[in-house]
């Protein structure tokens, strides 16, 4: 008996699964400090390329618009002007269709097998390319809403964002693309806020005799209200950076209009376009381009993240 | 006594009715988008399938009828992927362990977490300009300035954010039952991790990670002006220090072409692309239900 105890007293690790279990961990934490690298890396790098630029236009770079390699004149509002436009009216649209394709979903309109089935539709929406979505868009969208866009313009020309003959490709297709990119998320994520409002709260509101719209309206939508802004926001910072889709349908013009109909510019397509053939000043301007649609997105998707933490359901 | 039966006049029965219908009108605009895209790039790119677009390189745009086929494009793609997933799966899946295993909720944890949700909003194009900046202009790569490379460096950056959350997330599911088992019988930490969690978590984090793969398959922002695009077969080991051709890319340059050709092999390219990523998503959600299910019982 005696002996066995000993023995089990002196059973230590060997050093060497110890230094491996050292070796593991600390290569784990290594790892893991990678994003935080990987970030603040981007940030740096993206920040001191532009530096050249930032010093010499300043804060005129966000206001004028001239886009000039010849004279050495940059100024990047009509591609901040674009980006902004298309990213918010394509969420206009998108935030009623979204919510309402959510609330079908969760409601029991129809049996759970087809709610499903629309759900991972539009979940699969989501996996499709941006690149193929903007191949999709140049020749099949494009050429379908030509006759509406011309009605648009004849009947509603004398708004200014009506006011330019379409011809071809234009912003108001860029915002279409962008509803289809957008609506997955926006669904997505209003479908999962809107499941986890407790049946309690459902159950209340029909006991006192609510119908089931002004459930809806008044107790589920305002409890789910958090989690459907801060996917809201997520999808606007998507909106924000998306590249490939826009770019092949916006149309890539940098003379500023009001007028939707017209092409036009957004500062990720503007770095698709020039970046591979940019040298010089050029290349510092484009730089701070991308800065300053990092900068946007950055606090768009923190935004959401503080969102998201400060009002969590507490039920 | 009228009043308990249900009176189809009555304001809120009308109300209800409309915005059932205004539902149920948002859901069909939501799937006809869908059904529209995938049945016209299934019936464009699927019905000018040849067994030789497979093994051609892609002539240069012009006035050709015949604009070759997709294989260098199609094979960069493989290879660009590959890379990504070189880098950013154990870089992830070790990041995901410790967040998960070790870290115990401090500052640094909840630091990381937020940068990883961070890194995932980052727009894709500004991963490609970072690594045009970091390594293509600089040619630290061997004096190699655009290439497959770059490419797939770029692209792992958008990887990393996803590897790390499914890894995460797999192992937070993993009973602490299972854990408390091993170091009880006296495994180490790192043993408990190797033979006993990640197993466990297996299925959870590999689709995760697929999926993952299958998303950055589809990403061209980061690659225009990293990995750029070519018309050559690649031959050799040495063609990963050059600009390498991708299905996403090709589709990006031959669609803005004005000739019908390039414009066909970037449908073809599509119908390629969105088949394999949709059935690697379909797979993996048919798996995850069953896994479901045989969890249930």
């Amino acid at each position: 008996m005696e002996e066995k105890l000993t023995l089990f007293k002196n059973r230590k690790r060997f050093g060497i699964e110890k230094n491996i279990d050292i070796i593991f961990k600390n290569t784990a934490l290594v790892l893991s400090s990678f994003v935080a690298i990987i970030l603040l890396g981007i940030i740096l790098v993206v920040f001191f390329q532009s530096f050249e630029s930032f010093s010499r236009y300043g804060l005129k770079f966000l206001v004028t618009s001239e886009w000039n390699p010849v004279k050495d004149e940059y100024g990047a509002f009509t591609a901040i002007y674009g980006t902004l436009v298309t990213s918010f009216l394509s969420l206009l649209i998108t935030i009623p269709l979204g919510v309402g394709t959510a609330i079908f979903i969760t409601e029991d309109f129809v049996p759970k097998v087809f709610r499903e089935i629309i759900g991972s539709f539009v979940e699969l929406l989501a996996a499709i390319p941006s690149v193929v979505l903007g191949l999709w868009a140049i020749f099949v969208m494009e050429p379908f809403f030509r006759a509406f866009f011309v009605f648009l313009h004849n009947f509603f020309g004398w708004i200014p964002l009506f006011s330019t003959e379409p011809t071809g490709r234009n912003s108001l297709l860029a915002i279409l693309i962008l509803v289809v990119m957008l609506l997955p998320i926006v669904t997505a994520i209003a479908r999962d806020s809107l499941n986890q409002v407790p049946k309690k709260l459902r159950n209340a509101a029909y006991g006192i005799g609510a119908s089931r719209w002004k459930t809806i309206f008044s107790v589920i939508l305002p409890a789910a209200l958090s989690g459907i802004m801060a996917g809201v926001l997520l999808a606007l910072g998507r909106a924000m950076g998306e590249t490939m889709a826009v770019t092949m349908i916006i149309g890539n013009s940098n003379a500023f209009s009001w007028s939707l109909l017209s092409p036009g510019y957004t500062i990720s397509s503007m770095l698709a376009n020039q970046f591979g053939e940019a040298d010089g000043s050029q290349v510092s301007s484009l730089f701070y381009a991308a800065f300053v649609l990092m900068i946007l997105s950055l606090v768009v998707n923190i935004f959401a993240q503080w969102l998201v933490k400060k009002f969590s359901l507490k039920y | 006594m009228n009043s308990l039966y249900y009176q189809k006049r009555l304001s809120r029965n009308i109300g209800d009715k409309f915005f059932t219908s205004l539902s149920v009108i948002c859901a069909l605009i939501a799937i006809l988008p869908l059904i529209f895209l995938v049945t016209y790039i299934l019936y464009k790119g699927g019905s000018q399938i040849t067994p030789e677009l497979f093994t051609l390189e892609p002539n240069p745009p012009g006035d050709d009828l015949d604009a070759g086929g997709i294989n260098p494009a199609l094979i960069g793609t493989l290879i660009i992927t590959t890379i990504a997933s070189i880098i950013a799966i154990p870089v992830g899946v070790g990041g995901g362990i410790y967040l998960a295993e070790y870290s115990k909720g401090g500052a640094f944890s909840r630091f990381i977490r937020f940068g990883v949700n961070v890194l995932a909003g980052v727009p894709s194009i500004i991963a490609g300009v970072f690594i045009y900046a970091l390594i293509v202009s600089t040619k630290i790569l061997f004096g190699s300035m655009y290439s497959g490379l770059a490419g797939g460096m770029a692209l792992s950056i958008l990887m990393l954010p996803t590897v790390i959350k499914t890894t995460d997330e797999g192992l937070k599911l993993v009973p602490n039952e299972l854990r408390y088992a091993s170091l009880g019988v006296g495994a180490s930490m790192y043993t408990t991790i190797l033979k006993v969690t990640l197993p466990s978590a297996f299925r959870s984090i590999a689709t995760g990670v697929v999926l993952g793969i299958a998303r950055a398959a589809g990403e061209t922002a980061p690659l225009i002006f990293t990995a750029l695009f070519s018309y050559y077969y690649i031959t050799g080991f040495g063609d990963l220090f050059y600009e390498m051709g991708s299905l996403a890319v090709l589709i990006y340059n031959f669609a803005l072409e004005p000739y019908d050709a390039q414009n066909k092999l970037a449908w073809v390219a599509s119908f390629i692309l969105v088949l394999s990523i949709l059935s690697v998503n379909i797979f993996s959600r048919i798996l995850a239900a069953f896994t479901e299910k045989t969890k249930r019982v």
